[in-house]
C-alpha cells in the first residue's frame, strides 16, 4: 500500500507546470534569420517585433541566438535585449559571444533573464562554475550542438562548423554537475529537416537529467511537438522556421498539445 | 508612486520596462529617507538569498523596512528576503514573515531550479488577485522555496509539493515568481498592487 501511494504521488508531481514552447530567432546583423542545417541563411524579420508578436501569441519564453557573434568573435547586441526587454513580457534567454563574467553581466543588467554559453564553456568548462557563482545556476542555459557520429554522439562549435572528440551525455553531465541550469539540445542530424525532433536522444538524456531540457533541431509540424513532449518529456521545445513562417501557428499548437493532455499555458 | 528598494540584487531592467508599459510611476529607493516619497514598495531580488539579505543589510535600509506600514511587494529572492531563514548558505533573513525558506529536495523527484509557467492558486479571496483565474500560470525560476503555511498563505502552487507561491502578512506581500515576466496575468498582478488600499 504504502509504496502504491509514493507511486501516485511521483506521477502527481510537476504537472502543475507547463511545457514550454520556445520560438527561436538566430540574429544576424540585427536580423532574424534561419539556417538550414546551419547553412543557406534567409531573412525572416525584425528580432524586436517578431519577439513582441510571439508574446501575443502565446510563446512561453524566447531564445535570441546571436549566431554570427562566435564566429566573427562580435559581442551579442546591448540595444537589442534592451528593446525585447522593454516591449515583452515573457522571459527571455541571450546567446553568442558570452566569454565573460562582464558579458553576461551587462545582459542580465540590459533585461535578459537568462545567457545561453556554448563553444565558450566547452573551450573553457570552469566558465560554468563562475556563471554559476555569479548570477545563480537558473541563469545560465547550456546550449550544445549534438551530431551521430559512427554510433555516437559528439558535441560540435561555433554553430556546428566544428566537430570536437567530446561525447554528449559526457558533456551534459559535466556541464549540470558545474552548475548549469538548464540544457538547449540541438540535434545538427534533424535541424533543419523538419522531420521531427530527435526524441531518442532526447528521452535518453532527460531520464537521467535533474535540470530541465529544451529540446531543438527538426519541428516540422504540430504532431512534432505532441511527440517529444510524449516521448522524451523535455521540459521545452524550441523551434525557429515553422514560427517564423507562419507555418505552425503557437496557439494552434497549445489547442492540439492541450487535447492531447500535455499541460500548456493557454 | 511605488518605490523599489534597490540594493544591488535585482534584475531592476525589466521591473521598471514592465511599470513603464504599464504607466506606473516609480523611483529609486537608497536611503532611508527615501520611503517617505513613495506609497508602496517593491523588493526586488535574484540570485543568492544570502547574498542578497547581506547587501540588503549593507544598505542600512533593513530597520526602515521592517517598520514600513504601506504596501510592500517582495519578488522572487525579494519575497523569501521577508522569510526568517532560508536554507540557501543557512542565512538568516528579515523574519518579517515567520516562514522558512527550502530547497526542493531531490527526494521530490523534480527537476532544480523549478524553471518555466506554474498553475497559481489563490487559497483566499485578497485584492492582489483582482481580475486573476485561479489556476492561471505565472512565470517561476528558483531552487528554494517558502513552505506552505495556513495563514500566511495566500496562492499557493504545487511542483513535487505545495509551496507558498504568493504570501502575506498585514501589509506584506511577497510573490515567488516574476510578475514582470509573467505575461498579461503578471502585469494585472502589478496593476493590483499598485491599486492596493
Amino acid at each position: 500500500m504504502e509504496s502504491s501511494s509514493l507511486q501516485t504521488e511521483v506521477i502527481k508531481s510537476g504537472n502543475d507546470l507547463a511545457k514550454r514552447i520556445i520560438p527561436c530567432l538566430d540574429v544576424k546583423d540585427g536580423r532574424t534569420v534561419k539556417g538550414v542545417n546551419f547553412v543557406a541563411l534567409r531573412d525572416a524579420g525584425d528580432p524586436v517585433e517578431l519577439a513582441y508578436q510571439y508574446s501575443r501569441q502565446g510563446a512561453d519564453e524566447l531564445v535570441f541566438l546571436d549566431i554570427t557573434a562566435t564566429h566573427e568573435r562580435r559581442k551579442t547586441i546591448v540595444e537589442l535585449v534592451k528593446a525585447v526587454a522593454r516591449q515583452v513580457n515573457i522571459p527571455f534567454t541571450i546567446g553568442g559571444g558570452i566569454n565573460e563574467i562582464s558579458d553576461a553581466d551587462i545582459l542580465l543588467n540590459s533585461g535578459a533573464d537568462k545567457i545561453s554559453v556554448n563553444s565558450a564553456v566547452v573551450r573553457n568548462p570552469a566558465f560554468i562554475d563562475e556563471l554559476a557563482l555569479a548570477f545563480g545556476k537558473q541563469f545560465v542555459v547550456v546550449a550544445i550542438d549534438t551530431k551521430h557520429i559512427n554510433g555516437k554522439n559528439y558535441v560540435h562549435l561555433n554553430g556546428g562548423r566544428i566537430a570536437t572528440e567530446i561525447e554528449t551525455e559526457d558533456w551534459i553531465r559535466e556541464a549540470e554537475s558545474r552548475g548549469a541550469g538548464e540544457i538547449l539540445l540541438t540535434s545538427m542530424d534533424h535541424d533543419g529537416t523538419k522531420a521531427g525532433f530527435d526524441n531518442g536522444l532526447l528521452k535518453k538524456i532527460n531520464d537521467t537529467l535533474s535540470i530541465p531540457l529544451i529540446a531543438s533541431g527538426g519541428a516540422g509540424n504540430i504532431q512534432d511537438f505532441v511527440d517529444v513532449f510524449k516521448i522524451s518529456n523535455a521540459d521545452a521545445a524550441l523551434a525557429a522556421s515553422v514560427f517564423h513562417y507562419g507555418e505552425i501557428l503557437i496557439p494552434d499548437l497549445k489547442k492540439v498539445l492541450q487535447q492531447n493532455n500535455i499541460e500548456v499555458r493557454i | 508612486m511605488i518605490g523599489i528598494v534597490y540594493y544591488g540584487a535585482g534584475n531592476i531592467f525589466s521591473l521598471t520596462a514592465a511599470l513603464d508599459r504599464l504607466g506606473l510611476s516609480y523611483g529609486m529607493i537608497k536611503t532611508a529617507e527615501d520611503f517617505e516619497k513613495y506609497d508602496r514598495y517593491i523588493i526586488p531580488g535574484v540570485g543568492h538569498a544570502g547574498s542578497a539579505m547581506q547587501k540588503l543589510k549593507d544598505t542600512g535600509l533593513v530597520p526602515s523596512i521592517i517598520a514600513l506600514r504601506k504596501p510592500v511587494l517582495g519578488i522572487c529572492v525579494g519575497m523569501q528576503l521577508l522569510t526568517t531563514h532560508s536554507e540557501e548558505g543557512d542565512s538568516a533573513l528579515t523574519g518579517i514573515i515567520p516562514l522558512e525558506t527550502r530547497l526542493f529536495s531531490n527526494k521530490l523527484n523534480v527537476k532544480v531550479p523549478h524553471t518555466g509557467w506554474n498553475k497559481v492558486f489563490q487559497s483566499s479571496v485578497n485584492p492582489l488577485f483582482s481580475d486573476i483565474t485561479p489556476g492561471t500560470h505565472f512565470y517561476f525560476v528558483h531552487s528554494y522555496y517558502i513552505e506552505f503555511n495556513s495563514i500566511f498563505t495566500i496562492a499557493l502552487a504545487e511542483y513535487g509539493i505545495k509551496f507558498s507561491a504568493v504570501i502575506q502578512k498585514d501589509n506584506f506581500y511577497g510573490v515567488q515568481f516574476h510578475p514582470e515576466k509573467s505575461g498579461i496575468a503578471g502585469e494585472q498582478l502589478l496593476k493590483n498592487f499598485a491599486h492596493l488600499a
